[in-house]
């Protein structure tokens, strides 16, 4: 089983029964498009050229492997390494495929790029790349994510783009993304839609994963040189799953890794407040592509909920729910309590803040290590860097404090 | 029951494109939308278009998204859009449902199709499913008698013109403009040409819509199209001046679509 034969879409963007594109007739012209430059572009010595360089000299790759050897005195003497993608510019995986994008964005003619954003991590990471490039940015992020994250709509006004809290629906990521495809439907001629995850109609699952990809390209070509094996597991946390699939790729093919999804549980799957999608969703519709959904029996989407909100999204990439049903990866739920615990703990025995959302990948690695015993390697995608998270994590933690 | 094919050639034989008009289910309530919708077919609508509110409607502007949330909010379900279809059918007019994809497919595409077919109901627009993720939707509208609309848009090529003609009954919906639902001041000339494109792939009908809201509008697209459609403008009007202004609002459409 190879890579490339089991992670390939069909010609109309499916994995199995998943992805494919659901979007209004107007967005298909555009779509076909930016297929159609994105395939261009992955076989111009040129445009790979343009990317590897920014990578090198502007993001700063490669990100290096950091044996995490306190914190893994916590997971039953396993060995736990990270994958340091905290340490890219601005913070974070992000930067990888928006890079990519705003390259293609010119490569097609288009001035302008529009975003959502839960966080405002892809905002942000959005805004560097429109403005290294000279391009138009405007960002579309939920009026309850720019009051919670007031810091980064600072920081992406700063780099020069526009941010436009959304009023409508729940207010959050997911009607981000909404208007950031009103946007997109009304301005396709000039606009380019630099979606932040791997999800969306067909080729943003399979061009997002390829952008990411290099995560583990790099830690597999580490984990050769450096330590002599591949890992016994790799680990990541998914909300749409960019992350997740960027170091999962290079691995598909090597039956002996086993890769798990760790989702964001919230108050626990049972409560039905979390945004587990693969464990607690059904298959459905929803921007664009065909994959798990959080919703009702009427097809209804239900709002997410997760202290994270870069995994607060009721849907998830069509390559994981594709990698769930044929079972080469696993998906576990991991709950707000055990992810801020699992975040303290890499505080304090690392001297690294991750990011909330990794934190759940680290709780995952913490159990998989106590299940498998002192032999076993797990490689932890260290997704993002927990500077945005402080004052969640002050909070979380003095809310604790005077409870208990 | 009237067919969508009776309806555009009624408004055929009489020299002018049918009128169709746009509300969602259980907005302002449930029976409240049925006594709008009645009124906008005393007014002079040919062919009726139900929304089934949905949460993530991302082809709608802010007056139809507004309209869907507070019809949510007031509970509406799939169950009580098909009972409006029932009962608006009832009044002789042509029954369409119109509904973003994933509520039909999580109901289950072939009770949908079968359950609105009992109901009077005569076709369906599904405004983020294109021909080539319809399968299971051609097979449960072949079998159910239900017209399955599928849309143009100003930027489609000729190869998807082709497509979406050739998987489309009823009528072919034109977007007159490059966006969303909502009224607009101007529409530009791009939508006749689209018209004239899609018309030498199909016989069918053509009816233009997004961003129409004025007799004066229904007007020019009637001379080129065979249908006029509008939505957000009979909300605007209910919600200033409930069904009377719907039905004005349809009386002068009406007046508009004459050629």
């Amino acid at each position: 089983m190879t890579t490339e034969a089991v992670m390939s879409p069909d010609t109309s963007g499916h994995f199995g029964p998943f992805g494919g594109r659901f979007v209004p007739e107007a967005l298909m012209a555009a779509l076909d498009e930016l297929d159609a430059a994105f395939r261009s572009a992955k076989a111009d010595p040129v445009f790979i050229a343009e990317l590897n360089d920014l990578q090198v000299n502007y993001t700063g790759r490669p990100s290096p492997i950091t044996i995490a050897s306190r914190f893994s005195e916590h997971a039953g003497g396993a060995t736990i390494l990270l994958k340091r993608e905290d340490l890219n510019h601005t913070g974070s995986h992000k930067i990888n495929n928006v890079l990519g994008q705003a390259l293609l964005t010119k490569r097609m003619g288009k001035s302008r790029v529009i975003a959502e954003t839960g966080a405002g991590q892809h905002g942000v990471a959005t805004a560097t790349a429109a403005a290294l490039l000279g391009l138009e940015c405007v960002v579309y992020m939920g009026e309850e994510d720019t009051k919670r994250q007031a810091l980064n709509v600072a920081r992406m006004e700063l780099l020069g783009a526009k941010v436009i809290p959304v009023t409508t629906g729940s207010r959050t990521l997911k009607d981000a993304i909404n208007e950031a495809m009103r946007d997109w439907v009304a301005n396709v001629e000039d606009t380019h839609y630099l979606l932040g995850t791997v999800a969306g109609p067909a080729p943003f699952p399979e061009m997002v994963r390829d952008f990411h990809r290099i995560i583990g390209d790099e830690a597999r070509e580490q984990m050769l040189s450096r330590f002599g094996r591949l890992p016994d597991v790799v680990a990541a946390c998914v909300g749409g799953g960019s992350n997740a699939i960027g170091i999962f790729t290079a691995f598909i093919g090597d039956t002996s890794v086993r890769l798990v999804g760790l989702e964001a549980g919230g108050d626990g799957v049972e409560t039905g407040r979390h945004a587990a999608t693969i464990t607690g969703g059904a298959i459905g519709v929803l921007h664009g592509t065909r994959s798990y959904v959080l919703q009702d029996d009427e097809g209804q989407t239900i709002e997410s909920h997760s202290i994270s909100a870069g995994l607060d999204y009721p849907g998830v990439g069509p390559e994981h729910a594709f990698l769930a049903h044929i079972g080469r990866a696993e998906y576990r739920p991991v709950t707000d309590t055990q992810a801020m615990e699992a975040f303290r703990l890499l505080c304090t025995t690392e001297g690294i803040i991750p990011a909330i959302e990794t934190a759940h990948a680290l709780h995952g690695a913490l159990e998989l290590g106590k299940e498998l015993g002192p032999e076993a390697i797990i490689l932890v995608n260290c997704s993002g860097r927990g500077d945005k998270d402080v004052a969640t994590a002050a909070n979380w933690f003095n809310l604790m404090d005077t409870k208990s | 029951m009237t067919t969508i094919a009776q309806a555009f050639s009624k408004a055929h034989s009489e020299h002018r494109a049918a009128l169709i008009g746009y509300l969602p289910a259980g907005y302002p309530s449930v029976s409240g939308a049925v006594d709008c919708i009645a009124a906008m077919v005393e007014g002079g609508v040919d062919i009726i278009e139900i929304g089934l509110p949905y949460s993530d409607p991302l082809m709608d502007g802010i007056t139809i998204q507004e309209a869907v949330q507070q019809s949510l909010e007031n509970g509406t379900k799939i169950a009580d859009v098909i009972a409006t279809a029932a009962k608006v059918s009832e009044l002789g007019v042509a029954t369409l449902i119109m509904s973003y994809w994933n509520p039909i497919e999580r109901y289950g595409v072939e009770k949908f199709a079968s359950e609105l077919h009992k109901a009077g109901g005569v076709g369906v627009i599904t405004p983020d499913l294109t021909p080539e993720e319809a399968h299971a939707w051609v097979e449960a509208t072949d079998a159910n008698e239900i017209d399955r609309v599928f849309l143009v848009a100003l930027s489609s090529t000729d190869e998807r013109l082709a497509t979406v003609a050739a998987a489309t009954t009823g009528f072919v919906y034109a977007g007159a403009v490059m966006g969303v639902t909502g009224a607009r001041t101007s529409l530009g000339d791009a939508v006749r040409q689209v018209v004239t494109r899609t018309r030498e792939y199909t016989e069918l009908p053509i009816a233009v819509g997004l961003g129409v809201s004025t007799p004066e509008q229904a007007h020019e697209i009637a001379q080129f199209a065979d249908g006029v459609i509008v939505g957000s403008a009979f909300i605007n009007a209910i919600n200033s001046g409930g069904p009377d202004a719907a039905r004005e609002l349809a009386q002068k459409l009406r007046a508009g679509v004459v050629r």
